[in-house]
């Protein structure tokens, strides 16, 4: 009998090892965590915003759940939902990859934008989500970030962006490439009318948006374990011929070298973040 | 002759060559069959260098007996001196730059510096810098912001080095950085891409009020090689990659990303280095000429625009 239990149980276990790692939706009463694989309550992962309970592992997290998490309850608006893809360079299979991953995410695009409430200070907020197209940035995900920036800077606002990204996205060419200066000259205006700008890097946050708005915050924050950098680690063991340590290019890696602030736990993010923004509001 | 793609002109030259030695040795007068194959020559030319392919024109941009950064101050500019290094760490040769006068005025220089032959291109890294070789550009930037001279920048590299090291101190910050702060420049920055503009590596020099771009230049987000291998699974697609990035300085300017395109001599830089400086000299004058009317918040108004305005997407009303 005890036998049979356990056999159901598994059944109903999620396997998370799979890219998807969303939990929403999620029927499963068992959650097996892929760093140490203990099984966990799905309830309980949920209500830890994804971070395993006994290992502190942070599994993915989908942009509405963030945003869910992040902000207070109904203080907040999703700005700029009406810009999506094009295909400018009428790159082959782009516009089919687009569609399979809006049918897959229920999202429009690689990034969510937000103006509302985060313990009681007004902030606009992006979100990028890894599981479109890989969070890179197109046009789309460039123009929404420097609206992020530019409707920030009109109403002296500060600005949080949740990186998560590939980098570029290839198909769109030298176009994706301008979006690094199109996100960086809007930040510029931000910056000089004197507002708060906090990057915050989620896993993973690598390539030209590492290499663009995600380094340049005020503040640099990031989450714990995420994996952050420039070059793939691949391509830069091809490079140097060596083998790199298991720690490169992680956020602890990144803070031991000077890189960041801070390095924080998802089910700190909104205290910190609250904070951060309250000493940063009273002129 | 360099290319695979030139062997044609360079089969009927040799022809020609061999009908003068046949004339010579034979007391023949060949003047008509030989002025006939010149014509030839003139044609297959033509048909060749006008109708470049974008991985042909890869090639040329990599072409180690192109003109380098250094060559183009020597030659456009007058009075240079090179300053060295960040302040931080190190000098990165990788990237040189420095101050000069151009038609009399005091400018601020600064390029990325492939090298000339195998020892050079082992001091220069290629051309491809570390976090050090850009925090030395930003430096020179914002001296010339301080003492109001324009900023050229030279691009020319495959991309940033992707390298332990250059991880370790900050590779993606000082690209971002300079991003940012070039972007809050209050002179003239005029970014010409002279060879390979390889991605973050020469965006990294490249905010600019006005981008050139030598005709045999390509900019792209990802090498050909590296965009065949991971889109399309297979990196011999390079030449229908290429194509598909829209990487050469004709793509750049009908995307309204790219200013105006610089003319080469026929078949590339190379071919005729006076005939190249001499263009990039007179498109360089007349874009710092009409930047010289704006001032300096209108300088910077003038870069945000460019930027905000580049981006191809849907709005649904």
């Amino acid at each position: 009998m005890l036998k049979d239990l356990f056999s159901k149980l598994n059944k109903k276990v999620n396997e998370t090892d799979s890219n998807d790692g969303t939990f929403e939706n999620s029927a499963s009463i068992m959650t097996k965590c892929p760093n140490c694989k203990k099984i966990l309550y799905s309830k309980e992962l949920y209500k830890r915003l994804n971070v395993c309970t006994n290992c502190n592992h942070h599994l993915p997290i989908s942009s509405t759940e963030r945003m869910e998490a992040l902000m207070d309850e109904g203080t907040f608006t999703i700005l700029f939902e009406e810009v999506t893809s094009a295909n400018p360079l009428e790159f082959p299979n782009y516009e089919s990859k687009l569609e399979k991953d809006k049918q897959k995410t229920g999202l429009n695009e690689a990034v969510v934008c937000a103006e509302g409430e985060i313990e009681g200070t007004r902030a606009v907020v992006a979100i990028m989500d890894s599981r479109f197209r890989m969070g890179s940035m197109g046009s789309a995900v460039g123009e929404k970030l420097a609206r992020s920036f530019s409707h920030a800077t009109e109403r002296g606002l500060p600005v949080i962006v949740f990186t998560a990204s590939g980098g570029a996205r290839m198909q769109e060419g030298i176009v994706s490439l301008m979006q690094m200066a199109k996100v960086s000259v809007a930040i510029e205006k931000h910056n000089q009318a004197g507002l708060l700008y906090i990057a915050y890097m989620t896993n993973p946050t690598t390539g030209g948006v590492s290499a663009s708005f995600a380094s340049v915050g005020d503040i640099n924050l990031a989450e714990t374990g995420a994996l952050i950098g420039f070059a793939g680690r691949r391509v830069i063991e091809e490079t140097i011929k060596e083998k790199l340590p298991d720690d490169f290019q992680t956020a602890e890696f990144l803070l031991k070298h000077g890189q960041l602030d801070r390095v924080v736990d998802r089910n700190d993010m909104k205290d910190y973040l609250g904070k951060i923004l309250r000493m940063h509001s009273g002129v | 002759m360099a290319f695979e793609f030139e062997k044609p002109i360079l089969e009927l030259e040799e022809k020609i060559g061999e009908l003068e030695k046949y004339a010579v040795k034979n007391k023949l007068d060949l003047t008509k069959e030989i002025s006939f194959l010149e014509k030839k020559v003139t044609d297959k030319k033509d048909e060749i260098y006008n109708n470049l392919t974008p991985w042909q024109r890869v090639e040329i941009a990599r072409y180690i007996k192109r003109p380098t950064t250094l060559e183009y101050i020597d030659a456009v500019f007058d009075d240079f001196i090179e300053f060295f290094g960040d302040r931080v760490y190190s000098d990165d040769a990788a990237v040189v730059g420095g101050i000069a006068t151009y038609k009399g005025s005091p400018v601020t220089i600064i390029g990325h510096q492939r090298g000339r032959d195998t020892k050079d291109n082992i001091k220069r890294n290629f051309g491809m810098a570390h976090p050090d070789g850009y925090r030395k550009a930003l430096r020179l930037m914002k001296q010339a912001d301080k003492f109001n001279r324009p900023v050229i920048c030279l691009i020319d590299t495959k991309g940033a080095y992707p390298g332990r090291a250059a991880e370790e101190r900050g590779q993606s910050e000082s690209i971002a950085r300079n991003l940012v702060e070039m972007a809050g420049l209050k002179v003239p920055v005029i970014s010409i891409v002279i060879g390979e503009g390889g991605s973050g590596g020469a965006l990294a020099l490249g905010v600019c009020n006005r981008l050139l771009m030598l005709e045999n230049a390509t900019y792209s987000v990802i090498s050909p090689e590296g965009a065949a291998s991971i889109l399309f699974k297979d990196a011999s697609l390079k030449e229908i990659a290429a194509e598909s990035l829209k990487i050469t300085a004709n793509d750049l300017k009908s995307l309204g990303i790219a200013d105006e395109v610089i003319r080469e001599p026929q078949g590339g830089a190379h071919n005729d280095r006076d005939a190249v400086y001499r263009s990039l000299d007179e498109t360089l004058e007349k874009h710092l000429d009409e930047l010289s009317t704006l001032d300096r918040d209108a300088l910077m108004e003038n870069r945000y625009q460019k930027y905000m305005d580049i981006g191809i997407y849907e709005e649904q009303s």
